[in-house]
């Protein structure tokens, strides 16, 4: 690069690294309108997490693939003990519970074993050998893996964290190399099951959810009324917004969660067309270097690693997207680097870290094209 | 196959196949997730710029609460410029009852604070529940300041109560004008619909007009609703006022009314049942058309009570009925002068005379006069009434003659004025008889006919008009809105000695030898003229018409014009179960002494106020106050709809103007005929002896005075 600006410098991977700076300030400047046109309470805090998980991030990106690969189970068992300490804490205390009081944060280890299971898998398949992908043994403790948390989160119950997991777990096997049929013949077995899981498995509330998805004027003033607002506050953006501090759906209330799950619209609504497609594209640039990172790495762990990562982040996005512009139902996903929230920061920003981390190991060991 | 296929299969997996099989797969998640951002950004594009308009206007309707302004409506005036209905500005307080989750709790709360009675809060209860919900409920009007102050403060308890500031329509006089005005109130579910569901009509404190004049000019003095804009938050609570626009009051209506003559009348009728209208000969004005007993319009406009609608109708009297438009009577002897003018029109000579002994031969029967008169010209049989010289001259020019000249006269006719409506009545003719009955006309419905008695009726109304055309010669038309323009009318080819003559026969009747001497002016240079009627109403086996049961009794009628040469006022009185004209005229003489001179008409309607406890409006309110008493809780409640208290009285009256014949059997049954039609035919089948006519004419048809 160029030798004005110091290699320490240059060699962050700046192509994912200015979008992200990008959402999180256009996110605190959204969370200020959100707050009445105010830092507090949430752009102020947006803010300082993101300055504090940044170089956590940058922490994680230094271990060596090694490291990583060693810590990959002991980690995945030590946040599996957390979230039956929280469904032991949630049975004592006789009401769910999806939290554990650190004293100093409350720790979702749900949100942990998202990263955590997209690590131990990646772990998984990297060591498993090569000839016995195609069998079975490919397959159960990789489902065995996915299947205990996902139960757990089910569990508290959380469906939206669950579904991120499954999501996750996935698309690792998916990339792993795991034959297609295989994956259809799953396809094929959910769509048989869905219906079933719909009616026994889901709580009322969750099925009241998916019925107003499908036609939220049926209920504008009940369930429908988050989707039909959050509508009416991306339409009423149209190509550049009412302003900022303008927006009328959050600043009189209309909006529900404007600094949450529903901030997408709270931006649509002053900036428009054009900053939802700022969001989007800066979205696409992450996700994109978060692929190529992903395909560029040589060993098998990194590139099971990258993919996995970026998947994770991918669903938050496209289902937080779709879900604010009526496209899928209500669930509890908030958008990331964007919406007020701990945890979420944290998860992503953990991702991003990792993600870092296989890129740092690409560029200490350069793909030499022909040899793999 | 399978099974070694799948070894196959197995044996082919190396880090080659992986790696390609990673870089496909990454491939296809990489695509599917760019197929997924195009189709969001195509999304948002289609939400934000395609239906931008949808979702802009959706959220404006969201920020901003547009509420009306209720228009302040618009006076009605009478002649003179003064306010028969006006607007008082009022504080009031509405319920919306769909925004109002325990109606129970809050109205019991507001009674606490507006120190309601049991039964107003009962009422108010009885209409949250009938309501359609959108629309908002009177909890009370006209209240204190300090009442809705209160209310105001506690508003935040009491979801869905509107207190606001208004004006609530007022009429001065009360019961004086019930009738000819109307009433004002909430427009119910069915007008709302009707009017393309036009947010005014339940925009709370908005009233509409619901009857008589207030309904009919209803457009006219509706006016522009203001608008209040304010920006609210989704619970609801006002931020700013972003504009408001003041209302623009409605147009105010003159009418051709002379306020207090209409108040003057209606007083003077006093404990009577019955109708006074007076007209200006020269332009139809209607100058007062009263009809008592009536009902309080402020009442009404207030949203009545159970307990006064009650009273108002199980009173016997109908005081909901429109006695003036929709009150149909045999009009007696009071058609004979106009019947004189059809005679002339035959060729019929005013000297020509006939002998009334006591009646007179009519074809092969006798039929009586209600005195033996001797020797009767046209002015004698005028005033003095006399029956045998209508059987004789009718008989002679054809009944059909005298019902066209009826008809010219105003009678059986409806008018272009702006009421509700309005009742033909009956001028019977062979055709209408051969239509109605399939019965051939014969020479005792002549004889009946030509004394106003059988199948006759006729509204008060149409009495008056008869009175002014006949004083007139002109087709006079009568109007309720006042112009500046003088209405020409057609001229009856009457000779001016013809019309002077038959002036001068009724002015004979009160101011000469006739039958009204009591109708007499106290002024020496005014003479009215006048012609008496009686309307048997039931058989003389029943009542002899003058005493006993009020229902039984006669109703007494009087047409007349004044000043008797130069006509320029005309009227009619009808009095229901008066006991005869002597009820009615009086009370025509003092409203003419009170067009002429006030000071003299009070004077003699101060001591009769006196002796019957007050002025209408007194006494209504005395009436209801202890009717209240007296029936307490076991009231029935008040029909849901406004138009239900009407509906009753209307019932019946429509019924009647339908079947007048039937009427005429109720209000006069036995002066001429008393039996069926189907007696009648088999009578006229076999011709026998006994005429209806002579069956029952003991009776005088007026009284002589």
């Amino acid at each position: 690069m160029s030798g004005i600006v110091p290699d320490p410098i240059a060699r962050q991977p700046w192509r994912m690294l200015f979008p992200l700076f990008v959402l999180i300030g256009f996110g605190a400047l959204v969370l200020f309108s959100a707050a009445g046109g105010s830092w507090d309470p949430y752009a102020s805090s947006h803010v300082i997490r993101f300055l504090v998980f940044l170089p956590m991030a940058f922490v994680i990106s230094m271990f060596s693939r090694e490291l990583a690969q060693f810590f990959a189970f002991p980690v995945y068992i030590v946040i599996i003990v957390m979230l039956m300490a929280v469904e032991a804490i949630g049975f004592v205390g006789g009401g769910s519970q999806r939290w554990l009081d650190l004293g100093f944060m409350q720790l979702q280890p749900s949100e942990l074993m998202k990263p955590g299971l997209v690590l131990v898998l990646a772990r998984f398949y990297a060591n498993l050998p090569i000839g016995l992908i195609p069998t079975w043994r490919s397959v159960v403790p990789a489902a065995a893996l996915i299947g205990a948390p996902v139960a757990l989160v089910l569990l508290q119950p959380d469906l939206g964290t669950s579904l991120a997991l499954a999501f996750g777990g996935a698309v690792v096997m998916f990339v792993a190399g795991l034959p297609l049929r295989w994956f259809l013949a799953a396809g094929a077995a959910a769509a048989v099951l869905a219906p079933v899981a719909f009616f026994f498995g889901l709580q009322p509330y969750q099925q009241r959810r998916v019925f107003t998805f499908l036609d939220p004027e049926s209920d504008p003033l009940g369930d429908g009324y988050h989707i039909t607002q959050s509508k009416i506050a991306i339409g009423s953006g149209g190509l550049g917004g009412k302003g900022f501090n303008e927006g009328s759906q959050s600043h009189l209330n209309y909006l529900p969660e404007p600094q949450t799950d529903f901030i997408f619209s709270t931006m649509a609504e002053e900036w428009g067309f054009i900053g939802g497609l700022v969001v989007i594209g800066a979205f696409a640039m992450i996700l994109g270097w978060g692929l190529k990172t992903a395909r560029e790495s040589q060993d098998r762990f990194g590139k099971l690693l990258a993919t996995g990562m970026t998947a994770t982040i991918f669903f938050y996005v496209a289902i937080n997207l779709m879900m604010v512009m009526g496209l899928a139902p209500v669930v509890g996903i908030p958008l990331p680097f964007m919406s007020h929230g701990g945890s979420s920061m944290m998860t992503n920003m953990i991702c991003i870290g990792s993600l870092m981390m296989v890129a740092r190991w690409n560029r200490r060991a350069p793909r030499t094209g022909l040899i793999s | 196959m399978g099974l070694r296929n799948r070894n196959k299969r197995r044996d082919i997996v190396s880090q080659v196949t992986l790696d390609n099989a990673f870089d496909r797969r990454t491939f296809t998640i990489g695509t599917a997730m760019g197929g997924l951002g195009v189709l969001l950004a195509a999304r948002m594009g289609y939400i934000a710029i395609a239906e931008n308009e949808k979702y802009e206007l959706e959220s404006e309707s969201n920020r901003v609460n547009l509420s009306l302004i209720p228009p302040r409506r618009g006076w009605l005036l009478d002649r003179n410029g003064a306010p028969l209905a006006s607007n008082r500005a009022d504080f009031r307080v509405d319920i919306i009852p769909e925004r109002t989750p325990d109606p129970d709790r809050t109205v019991a709360v507001l009674t606490d604070i507006l120190e309601l009675d049991e039964n107003q809060s009962a009422d108010v209860l009885k209409r949250i529940e009938d309501s359609p919900g959108f629309q908002p409920v009177e909890v009370a009007s006209g209240l204190k300041y300090d009442q809705f102050a209160a209310v105001s403060v506690r508003l935040p308890d009491l979801p869905g109560v509107v207190p606001q500031r208004g004006f609530s329509r007022f009429y001065p006089t009360g019961p004086s004008v019930g009738h000819l005005i109307g009433y004002v109130g909430p427009a119910n579910a069915e007008e709302y619909e009707e009017q393309d569901r036009n947010p005014l009509l339940i925009t709370p404190g908005y009233k509409i007009g619901k009857d008589a004049l207030e309904q009919q000019f209803e457009l006219d003095l509706r006016g522009v609703p203001g608008a209040r804009r304010v920006e609210v938050t989704a619970s609801g609570r006002i931020v700013r006022d972003l504009e408001t626009r003041e209302d623009v009051q409605g147009d105010p209506v003159r009418l051709t009314i002379d306020g207090p003559l209409q108040d003057y009348a209606a007083r003077r009728i006093g404990l009577e049942s019955g109708s006074c209208v007076v007209m200006d000969c020269e332009t139809g004005d209607v100058l007062c058309m009263s009809s008592m007993p009536s009902f309080d319009p402020n009442s009404f406009s207030q949203g009545i009570g159970r307990v006064e609608y009650a009273m108002l109708r199980d009173d016997e009297r109908v005081p909901l009925r429109n006695k003036v438009l929709k009150g149909l009577y045999p009009p007696g002897s009071t058609v004979k002068p106009m019947h004189c003018m059809a005679f002339l029109d035959a060729g019929v000579k005013p000297e020509e005379t006939i002998i009334c002994g006591g009646g007179r031969r009519i074809g092969n029967r006798f039929f009586n006069c209600w005195s033996n008169h001797g020797s009767v010209d046209m002015a004698k049989a005028i005033y003095q009434s006399c029956d045998s010289y209508f059987y004789h001259f009718a008989q002679q020019v054809g009944f059909d003659h005298v019902a066209r000249w009826a008809h010219k006269m105003g009678l059986g006719e409806e008018f272009p004025l702006p009421v509700t409506s309005q009742f033909y009545g009956t001028v019977p003719d062979p055709a209408w008889k051969k239509k109605k009955f399939d019965q051939e006309w014969q020479p005792y419905d002549t004889v009946n006919s030509s004394i106003g008695q059988g199948y006759y009726l006729t509204s008060p109304l149409q009495l008056a008009v008869m009175s002014a055309r006949l004083a007139t010669g002109d087709r006079v038309m009568p109007r309720l809105r006042l112009t500046d323009e003088k209405p020409q009318f057609e001229h009856f080819d009457f000779s001016p000695e013809e019309i002077g003559y038959v002036r001068q026969a009724m002015s004979d009747t009160v101011n000469g030898p006739g039958t009204a001497g009591r109708a007499r002016l106290p002024f020496d240079d005014i003479l009215m003229a006048g012609k008496t009627g009686t309307a048997q109403v039931v058989s003389l086996s029943i009542s002899n018409g003058k005493t006993g049961p009020w229902k039984y009794r006669d109703h007494g009628l009087f047409v007349f014009f004044a000043p008797f040469d130069k006509p320029k006022y005309a009227g009619a009185v009808v009095i229901e179960h008066g006991g005869g004209s002597g009820s009615a005229y009086p009370i025509a003489r003092d409203v003419m002494t009170f067009m002429f001179d006030p000071a003299k008409g009070m004077e003699a309607l101060r001591p009769l106020e006196e002796q019957w406890g007050g002025t209408a409006q007194e006494r209504l309110n005395q009436k209801y106050r202890a009717y209240a008493a007296a029936a307490g809780e076991a009231v029935p409640p008040v029909p849901e709809r406004d138009e239900d208290i009407f509906d009753q009285v209307e019932a019946e009256a429509r019924v009647a103007a339908r079947q007048p014949e039937a009427i005429a059997e109720e209000a006069s049954p036995s002066r001429v005929d008393t039996r069926s039609a189907e007696e009648v035919s088999e009578d006229t089948n076999s011709a026998r002896p006994t005429s209806p006519g002579s069956t029952t004419q003991a009776t005088p048809a007026d009284d002589p005075e």
